[in-house]
């Protein structure tokens, strides 16, 4: 998706064989694709864990649920460890609620997610 | 807040956005998928796809799918009585449904669908008509669906399902549409073709002026579009040329083939033309609803004396004043019983004698421009090529042209707007 034609990069850094993905302020279709392509890309790439930042993301709207899913589901295909850190309350909240902890592990920071990830 | 709260606003604003995709008609596939996402997101189903039934080829198209394996088949056949059981029932289906018509479906469909890993349909009713069937598979939380959830579910697959229903809607009435003005098209062709078998059938009562009302038409149609009109203007003063005279058909035929000048009896005769042709005219229906009264006042002049009613000036409409100059250059460039074709020099002083008695000086300096723009080539040569079947060298006049511009216009090319 672009932007003014231009396409907007998705924020990502890499800790040895872990990728870090940040998510934006308002997780809605437009920003919720470009995260999928990103974890897709991480994955294709033979990443096997994947941290989703969302320090910044104040909401997650049902598009971005369904998209989370589809991350959660291409995760699994490559059995790959999927980790959401940084998940404001109202949004762990839902993420509960609606089941998406069951296949992801949640940490309340980046430092606690690497560690997490360094468990496996 | 408590999360049965929570999960009421998680819904309601599935629902908000569902509602303001469905309004959005831009791009239908682009609507759906989201819609469908926003549903999947609503409960964080893993896997699904938007069918929408085929009611001619008795089949289920896959619109929009998610989660759903690569070579999962893009249409289900579906028998018509399998339609009408889903309609019938408009609620939500699973695999264990045991309801009669529930049964029936799932019978020949149960086991392709758990092929898919589907656990639930949707089936999209507008109108009692199956517009389509949502399938789903499981929640993220792998849970059972409860009944709240079939009534979340219930509520935006009924908004997706009306909006394949309006886009289909729509579809059908952009087809009808261009299927109208084919049909309009097509009347208007035979309009015209008809008009210019009526002009063929005028011109052919008078043995001496064969072609004249056609010339008419096209010496009107120059000058409207020189003065600004619009094309539909355009097209309406071109036929008003090729009727102007269909008033003679009711004119005696010796009157009018008489290779004499008109004796008072026989003129009398002739200038009842212009009224039973707003009489024959003005009984048909014309896109254009000026041409009976174009053909009534093509012989009035605009210091008031001419016929039938003696109009002046602006009581005469613009369309009659410009068939008037039509009419009176054609019958002075074409050869009469009574008189061979005028030069044209002498039409063209003819013109400016009469300018402000019996013609217009817009309607005069409009026709100037036009011989004058193809004369110099920045124009398709129209006028010309129909003069110079009877003159030669017509490019001459340019002189006397430009000189009836400076009398009656300051000497202006520009064109005057309508």
């Amino acid at each position: 998706m672009t932007d003014a034609g231009r396409e907007i990069a998705v924020q990502s850094r890499s800790v040895g064989d872990v990728a870090i993905i940040y998510a934006s302020d308002y997780l809605n279709k437009l920003s919720g694709e470009r995260i999928e392509r990103e974890c897709r890309r991480q994955l294709e790439s033979g990443c096997r864990t994947l941290i989703i930042n969302f320090r910044d993301t104040e909401l997650v709207n049902s598009i971005g649920v369904s998209i989370l899913v589809g991350v959660i589901d291409a995760a699994e295909q490559s059995t790959a460890r999927l980790i959401f850190s940084d998940v404001n309350n109202h949004t762990a909240n839902l993420f509960e609620m609606l089941g998406l902890t069951r296949h992801v592990s949640l940490a309340t920071n980046e430092d606690e997610a690497l560690s997490l990830a360094a468990q496996i | 807040m408590d999360t049965d709260t929570q999960r009421l606003l998680h819904t309601f604003s599935a629902l908000a956005d569902l509602g303001q995709e469905i309004a959005d008609t831009g791009d239908f596939e682009e609507m759906l998928r989201n819609s469908f996402h926003l549903l999947l997101g609503s409960l964080a189903i893993r896997r699904g796809g938007v069918t929408e039934y085929d009611r001619e080829g008795h089949q289920l198209r896959l619109v929009a799918a998610r989660g759903l394996g690569v070579g999962t088949s893009e249409t289900f056949n579906i028998a018509a009585h399998h339609a009408r059981d889903l309609a019938s029932l408009g609620s939500a289906i699973t695999l264990a449904d045991a309801t009669k018509e529930a049964e029936r479906f799932l019978e020949d469909h149960k086991s392709e669908l758990a092929s898919i890993e589907i656990d639930l349909l949707l089936p999209l009713v507008v109108r009692e008509r199956l517009i389509g069937i949502v399938l789903l598979g499981e929640k993220a939380s792998g849970e059972k669906f409860t009944e709240e959830d079939f009534e979340t579910l219930k509520v935006l697959s009924r908004h997706i399902g009306v909006g394949i229903h309006s886009h289909r809607l729509l579809e059908e009435v952009e087809h009808k549409a261009i299927e109208n003005q084919k049909l309009y098209d097509g009347l208007r062709k035979i309009y015209k073709e008809t008009v210019h078998a009526f002009a063929a059938a005028i011109d052919i009562k008078d043995r001496y002026t064969q072609g004249h009302s056609v010339r008419v038409g096209k010496y009107s149609e120059i000058i409207a579009r020189e003065m600004g009109w619009s094309d539909d203007e355009v097209e309406g003063i071109t036929i008003a040329g090729y009727l102007h005279d269909i008033g003679k058909l009711i004119v005696d035929l010796s009157v009018i083939n008489s290779p004499e000048r008109f004796s008072a009896k026989e003129s009398k005769e002739m200038s009842r033309h212009p009224s039973a042709g707003y009489e024959i005219l003005a009984r048909i229906n014309h896109p254009y609803a000026e041409i009976p009264l174009m053909a009534r006042y093509h012989h009035e002049r605009i210091d008031g004396n001419g016929y039938p009613d003696g109009l002046k000036g602006d009581q005469i409409p613009p369309g009659a004043k410009i068939v008037t100059l039509a009419d009176s250059f054609d019958a002075m460039t074409t050869d009469r019983p009574y008189r061979n074709k005028l030069p044209l020099e002498d039409v063209l002083e003819d013109f400016r004698a009469n300018t402000g008695t019996q013609f217009d000086p817009v309607v005069v300096c409009a026709f100037c421009r036009a011989f004058l723009k193809e004369i110099e080539g920045s124009k398709e040569r129209r006028l010309l090529n129909l003069l110079n079947r009877n003159y030669d060298n017509v490019e001459s006049v340019s002189p006397l042209l430009n000189q009836l511009l400076v009398d009656f216009d300051g000497g202006s090319l520009a064109a005057t707007a309508h």
